[in-house]
């Protein structure tokens, strides 16, 4: 229920700023559509703890500047590495192990490996990550382990019941 | 405040084109296709970040900025997912990372059985 509401406030919220109308008759039919999908939606039972998360918004949008701010020093490190004339890179394989406990948690830990430039996620099986990383520094940072142990915050300690992978 | 706006929007706008510019290279000049997602990966995250940023500036607090946000949003959710595609269409097309100059075979056999997609 909780989801449903929270679905239905973010999608009013994004019909009222993408249309920039604010005439009675043009929000009551905003109001309409959006509780038209909210209902097909419920009925397609897409409204879970997994699909629309938002027991994870708070501790979520804490970490996204930490993310960004790291995105933005590897975008500085790899596009360095690209402009030398003499390319030092030093492609491996890796696979880690993600600590998280849904499968939300493991989603969330490979994309923010993926958005990090240097490193990309190509495989995610039973929790264990196989990723792609172009420089030893790349490949270093993930294995400090300093991304995962936030993603495994960001989910939290209450967050054990529903959807589970491993 | 206008020229000072202008100024940061202009800076945002050619840092954002030259690391586009960068990333466009390193697809050109990395070695395999694996390496070649990096190169991608500086064009969708600093190059667009820092181009719609400086949109953002000469917009100022209006509706088109929200839109841009969204943008923003939206690129960062789907960009993740669409380089994780082109890795697995990859490995299941039996390209073989190059790691440090040969071919690791060990390190994909998992991701060749395929399994359930988790994504």
């Amino acid at each position: 229920m909780l989801q449903a509401l929270s679905l239905g406030a973010v999608l009013y919220g994004l019909w009222l700023l993408l249309s920039g109308h604010y005439q009675p008759l043009l929000l009551g039919l905003g109001v309409a559509s959006t509780v038209v999908v909210v209902l097909i939606a419920r009925r397609m039972d897409l409204i879970d703890r997994e699909g629309h998360p938002v027991h994870l918004s708070g501790r979520f949008l804490l970490y996204i500047p930490w993310l960004l701010w790291e995105i933005v020093k590897a975008n500085i490190d790899i596009a360095r590495v690209i402009v030398r004339p003499k390319m030092a890179i030093g492609p491996t394989v890796l696979r880690l192990k993600g600590t998280q406990k849904s499968e939300l948690g493991h989603v969330i830990y490979a994309n923010s490996i993926t958005l990090t430039p240097g490193t990309v996620t190509i495989g995610l099986e039973e929790g264990v990550l196989s990723v792609h990383a172009l420089t030893r520094e790349a490949a270093e940072g993930l294995i400090s382990g300093d991304m995962d142990r936030r993603v495994t915050a960001v989910e939290g300690a209450a967050d054990g019941r529903g959807e589970h992978g491993a | 405040m206008a020229l000072l706006a202008d100024i940061a929007s202009w800076a945002c706008l050619i840092a954002g084109s030259l690391f586009a510019f960068i990333g466009a290279v390193g697809i050109i000049r990395l070695p395999d296709v694996f390496a070649r997602m990096h190169g991608a990966g500086i064009l969708d995250t600093l190059g667009m970040g820092l181009i719609l940023a400086g949109l953002m500036i000469h917009e100022g607090f209006t509706l088109v900025t929200v839109k841009l946000v969204l943008i923003v949003v939206f690129i960062f959710f789907a960009s993740p997912t669409t380089t994780h595609a082109l890795a697995r269409a990859a490995l299941n097309g039996g390209v073989e990372p190059v790691v440090d100059g040969k071919n690791a075979p060990a390190a994909e056999t998992s991701e060749r059985t395929g399994g359930p997609s988790k994504t």
